[in-house]
């Protein structure tokens, strides 16, 4: 399998949802290639393969990449290795609610209730394009990207390679399914945590003792 | 129904500066604290909120199983308040349909007799009963026999009957309190999908619920905390369109 092929391969499994840049996938197995896990099995010295629309390619011929038994090995460890103690989560939500504790409970309490009612406004837009185009699961839920893919020509994701995609095993379709159902439930999530903020807000008397609580806040209990 | 009441109240449901208050004096708790609420005929709202914050008691209101301490409740463009015993039970059968958590099917009867139960005791003789039993029971797509038992049904297909149950006879709302509390993912958002589809088709949905997922499907999600109302959510702009120019559609 050449560059490419790899590309459109694994955009397709995806369902879209997580594009590749030519560029970091050519860079990215020659790195592999150093390191065993990979080797050439054609140095690209005129397969017949060269097509115009490859980009990265240019006018040059394909280099071919198999696998190899420690490449294997890696793989595997990597697929059956799950997720252990992750680090504290440091997104953008909980920054802002943390440093809203700053400002008191009503305070703290006001910022929850927006981030909730914005991010609940989000999922219902997203629910009514679902509605409204069951047919195109993606549509108005995954990222542009997924559409790029869908729509992509010869590339990302169909035709192009019988074989480069996903095995035809009936449940590729699920793919971008299975991504717009990771957007909904992630949001889910904090949507989720918010509530759980806003009861832990709700049974805490005025000091929330992080340290940088306001005086006046302290006086009250 | 009353020939009085006008053909299309501009609010299915509603409440105005409804204050409830359970027991009294200093002990007394202050469930609902100034909510007011309006229902349009066709829309669907989600309650949502902590226990405690006030949405059962919200929901209990407005179809006229009890009644405010103060503030007014109104179904249909009838203040409930105002109306004698027996056309409140009128109400209770005819206009508002219930929906629970536990389904509170009778498990004797089959699950057709189960939809006609509240119509007959509604004083509809049996036979056209039966007709709107089973024209609902179709409607939320129970497939036949529809003589089973409760027992012979899965848990979305209970909760199916049950939700027959409540728009049997042309009713105009439904509440709904949470009633996707007994069933898994999937199983609950065809529930909640049913309850929106019967929304589009004109009946108003009134449903409690404290999971994000479900609240998401109303076309309105009002926020309560502490028996007030704090904030309420409307979809949101559509998300930005794909970067594609529309000329992909086109030549698709």
């Amino acid at each position: 399998m050449y560059g490419y092929q790899l590309r459109s391969a694994f955009e397709a499994y995806m369902g879209g949802a997580w594009p590749l840049n030519i560029g970091q996938v050519y860079t990215t197995l020659e790195r592999l290639e150093r390191d065993g896990l990979v080797a050439i099995t054609r140095p690209g010295d005129g397969d017949g393969e060269t097509g115009p629309s490859a980009p990265g390619g240019g006018g040059r011929e394909h280099k071919y990449y198999a696998i190899t038994r420690a490449g294997r090995d890696a793989l595997r460890d990597w697929f059956e290795a799950t997720a252990g103690d992750e680090p504290p989560p440091r997104d953008e939500l909980l920054a802002k609610v943390l440093l809203a504790l700053a400002g008191g409970r009503e305070h703290a309490l006001a910022v929850v209730t927006r981030q909730r009612t914005a991010l609940t406004a989000a999922l219902q837009a997203r629910r009514r394009a679902l509605r409204s185009a069951p047919a195109s699961v993606g549509a108005g839920v995954a990222p542009a990207s997924v559409s790029r893919a869908g729509t992509g020509g010869a590339g990302a994701g169909s035709p192009g390679g019988r074989g480069a995609g996903p095995r035809d095993n009936g449940l590729a379709s699920l793919a971008p399914m299975l991504v717009a159902d990771a957007l909904v439930a992630r949001a889910e999530a904090d949507l989720r945590w918010l509530d759980v903020c806003e009861a832990r807000l709700a049974q805490s008397a005025a000091h929330v003792g992080n340290g940088i609580t306001p005086s006046d806040d302290e006086g009250e209990r | 129904m009353n020939v009085n009441q006008p053909a299309m109240p501009a609010h299915a449901i509603e409440l105005r500066d409804v204050v409830k208050v359970y027991g009294s004096g200093p002990a007394g708790v202050r469930a609902l604290d100034g909510v007011s609420l309006t229902v349009a005929p066709g829309e669907f709202v989600a309650i949502s909120g902590p226990s405690a914050s006030g949405k059962s008691t919200l929901l209990h209101l407005a179809g006229g199983l009890d009644g405010p301490t103060s503030g007014t409740v109104a179904v249909g463009g009838e203040d409930l308040a105002r109306l004698r015993p027996a056309e409140l039970a009128r109400v209770r059968r005819r206009q508002v349909g219930y929906v629970f958590q536990r389904y509170n099917l009778v498990a004797s009867l089959t699950a057709v007799e189960n939809v006609m139960l509240p119509l007959e005791f509604g004083g509809m003789p049996t036979r056209q009963a039966r007709g709107a039993a089973v024209a609902a029971i179709e409607r939320v797509g129970i497939s036949q026999p529809f003589d089973r038992f409760p027992d012979d049904l899965s848990g979305g297909e209970r909760q199916r009957v049950a939700i027959a149950r409540a728009i049997a006879g042309e009713r105009d709302a439904i509440l709904a309190d949470e009633p996707t509390g007994a069933l898994d993912t999937i199983t609950g958002d065809l529930v909640i999908e049913l309850l929106a589809e019967l929304a589009s088709a004109g009946t108003s949905v009134v449903l409690v619920t404290h999971e994000p997922r479900f609240a998401t499907w109303a076309d309105r999600v009002v926020f309560m905390r502490d028996g007030r109302i704090v904030d309420e959510s409307v979809p949101a702009a559509p998300p930005s369109p794909p970067a594609e120019p529309p000329v992909q559609v086109m030549t698709s």
